[in-house]
């Protein structure tokens, strides 16, 4: 059973925490700078260490097992995602909320109602649409046709997004946020009805996979790991 | 599945009825510049339509319908009147698991004229009607322009009347906004709470106040809406009997003349929808000289309303008894999208497609 695990950062150590404590010791081989890892504790699993942002297409494809990842990256890569994982445990960590955000100038818009209002009355003044730096594409979109949000557009930003305002290359951004702190040094503030998701680290298991010999495996290690597979047909 | 050599000539049969109406072919480029489309539709057309770069034309889009690329070439090089008639592939984004394809053919007949609307509303219905007939599908009739004329006579404030027509097309936020305008709904707290805040300072002090300036929406922006914000905390309410016809308007769903009767009756409480449903009479009447069965027509007054936002006048569909698939023809007048792509020039039109695999997946099923 191959298990993905993001590669690096506080995001890996906490997963090996986690594991850890549940009886399976992960650890990276002994060359801290291949993307290698070893797991202790229990017979037939694999750990695959993985980019975050590659851990959801990983999944999708069947090529790993089980995979750790944001649910926020979950939704936004893949499409009709239940469909193809299945959450199995939220891991209490890597904590974030994907909100939307205008300069804190604004002292006419505080909610998404105001931003609709303001985004008509911007494109008729500027000539094009309101424009909403991001790189949540799938997820932003979703929940502002569902607010019934209109005359705005989104802008690709895949990182920095908090500056995007400043460089004049968006009128308000989406992104994650955990403290808030780098949007108020950026003269941003949150909708108070902005919060599109809200994410943390979470194990999955994907639908796709060949569970052939490796459903006995995560049998095995269910109890431990605290995993209820219930109404799960493709695991049981 | 049927086999797409009889979905090809279904296509052919149909475009060469079109023709023989009067329609001069017009063909269409696939690969269309994606501005435009954003433009008029919003970002909801990316959720739909495949993107794809091009190395020097920057974003382009598969073809998602016809509808802009006649339109523009109309609008560019068009004599008058004018009927157009066109085949080819169309391509939509399907982003749940479903049996609806993402590339499939549309045949298409469009009317551009300015001389009697509803009698190229009923032509176009009536040659569909025609074409359409041994399916025995359900017709489905309403008309936008109705609702947009009772909306624009309403007794309120022009900004009020221009938040409800934006959104005419998204019915929720639409019902939302009447509510609230009509004093139905409480005020937000979120929006007590702005006003009071508003009413602390001017909005150029409570701007200063919110902290350091960023971004292209500017100081006279903002001010301008706060202004527009305070006006409209004191505007009245939208009167009780207008708004609740206005209710009862968009709850009509009966056969035509029932329909009008209704409308008819509503004409007490909202005088300014006169022309409007004088116009649907008129409709109503050319359709029958074209021998379509108005007794039994249905009409609702919200059909076809959460489509992509450009129908502003007579709309129509014609579905199969099997609910899940997507109707086999739809179409409506869509006058004001001229005027947005004629660059100040504008013109009547009214047109619709139909899509030849339904046809001849019904054909075969029977």
């Amino acid at each position: 059973m191959k298990i993905g695990v993001p590669s690096k950062g506080r995001l890996m150590e906490q997963c090996f925490d986690w594991f850890g404590s549940r009886g399976l010791t992960m650890r990276k081989s002994a060359d801290g700078r291949e993307y290698a890892g070893h797991i202790d504790g229990a017979s037939g699993l694999e750990l695959v260490l993985l980019s975050a942002g590659e851990i959801p297409y990983e999944l999708a494809a069947g090529r790993i097992h089980l995979g750790v990842t944001g649910n926020d990256l979950v939704q936004e890569k893949l499409a009709d995602w239940a469909a193809q994982v299945a959450p199995l445990a939220d891991l209490g960590f890597g904590q974030a909320d994907l909100i939307i955000a205008v300069p804190q100038a604004w002292i006419d818009v505080d909610t998404l109602d105001d931003l609709d209002a303001a985004a008509a009355a911007f494109r008729l003044r500027h000539g094009f649409r309101l424009r909403i730096a991001t790189k949540y594409h799938r997820l932003v979109r979703d929940f502002l046709t569902r607010a019934g949000v209109a005359d705005y557009q989104l802008v690709d930003s895949q990182g920095a997004t908090e500056g995007t305002v400043k460089n004049l290359t968006a009128e308000a951004i989406a992104d994650i946020t955990s403290s808030g702190e780098t949007l108020r040094a950026n003269h941003l503030k949150i909708l108070a009805d902005g919060r599109i998701l809200q994410s943390q680290a979470t194990l999955f298991a994907a639908r796709s996979a060949d569970w052939t010999l490796a459903r006995a495996r995560l049998q095995q290690v269910a109890p431990a790991l605290g995993l209820s597979l219930d109404g799960l047909a493709f695991l049981s | 599945m049927t086999p797409k050599s009889a979905i090809r000539a279904e296509a052919e049969t149909l475009f060469a009825a079109f023709l023989a109406a009067g329609a001069v072919p017009v063909d269409a480029d696939i690969l269309l510049p994606a501005d435009t489309l954003l433009d008029l539709y919003g970002e909801d057309i990316r959720a739909r339509a495949y993107t794809t770069q091009d190395p020097l034309r920057g974003e382009m889009m598969l073809r998602p319908d016809f509808t802009v690329p006649v339109v523009q070439a109309h609008m560019t090089h068009g004599a008058e009147p004018a009927r157009y008639a066109y085949l080819g592939e169309v391509f939509r984004k399907q982003d749940r698991p479903t049996t609806r394809p993402s590339e499939y053919l549309q045949v298409g007949y469009e009317v551009f004229d300015r001389s009697a609307p509803e009698q190229a509303d009923a032509e176009v219905f009536a040659l569909f009607a025609r074409l359409l007939a041994p399916l025995n599908l359900q017709p489905g009739t309403g008309d936008i322009g109705i609702l947009m004329a009772a909306v624009r006579g309403l007794s309120t404030t022009e900004r009020r009347k221009a938040a409800l027509l934006r959104h005419v097309w998204r019915p929720k936020r639409f019902h939302a906004l009447l509510d609230r305008f009509a004093g139905r709904a409480p005020m937000p707290a979120a929006r007590k709470a702005l006003l009071e805040h508003l009413a602390k300072d001017t909005p150029q002090a409570l701007i200063a106040a919110a902290g350091q300036f960023v971004g292209l929406r500017d100081a006279d922006d903002i001010a301008f809406r706060a202004s527009a914000l305070i006006e409209d905390a004191a505007a009245p309410p939208i009167a009780a009997p207008e708004a609740d016809a206005l209710d009862q308007l968009l709850s009509i769903s009966a056969p035509a003349p029932q329909a009008m009767a209704r409308l008819a009756g509503l004409r007490n409480t909202l005088p300014w929808i006169t022309d409007a449903v004088a116009q649907l009479g008129l409709r109503l009447a050319a359709m029958k000289a074209q021998g379509i069965a108005i007794e039994t027509l249905p009409f609702a007054t919200t059909h076809m309303q959460s489509t992509l936002e450009y129908y502003d006048g007579f709309v129509f569909s014609f579905h199969a008894a099997d609910p899940s698939l997507a109707p086999v023809a739809s179409g409506g007048r869509y006058d004001a999208l001229t005027a947005v792509l004629g660059q100040g020039r504008s013109i009547p039109a009214v047109g619709g497609v139909i899509r030849p695999g339904l046809v001849a997946r019904l054909k075969g099923n029977t």
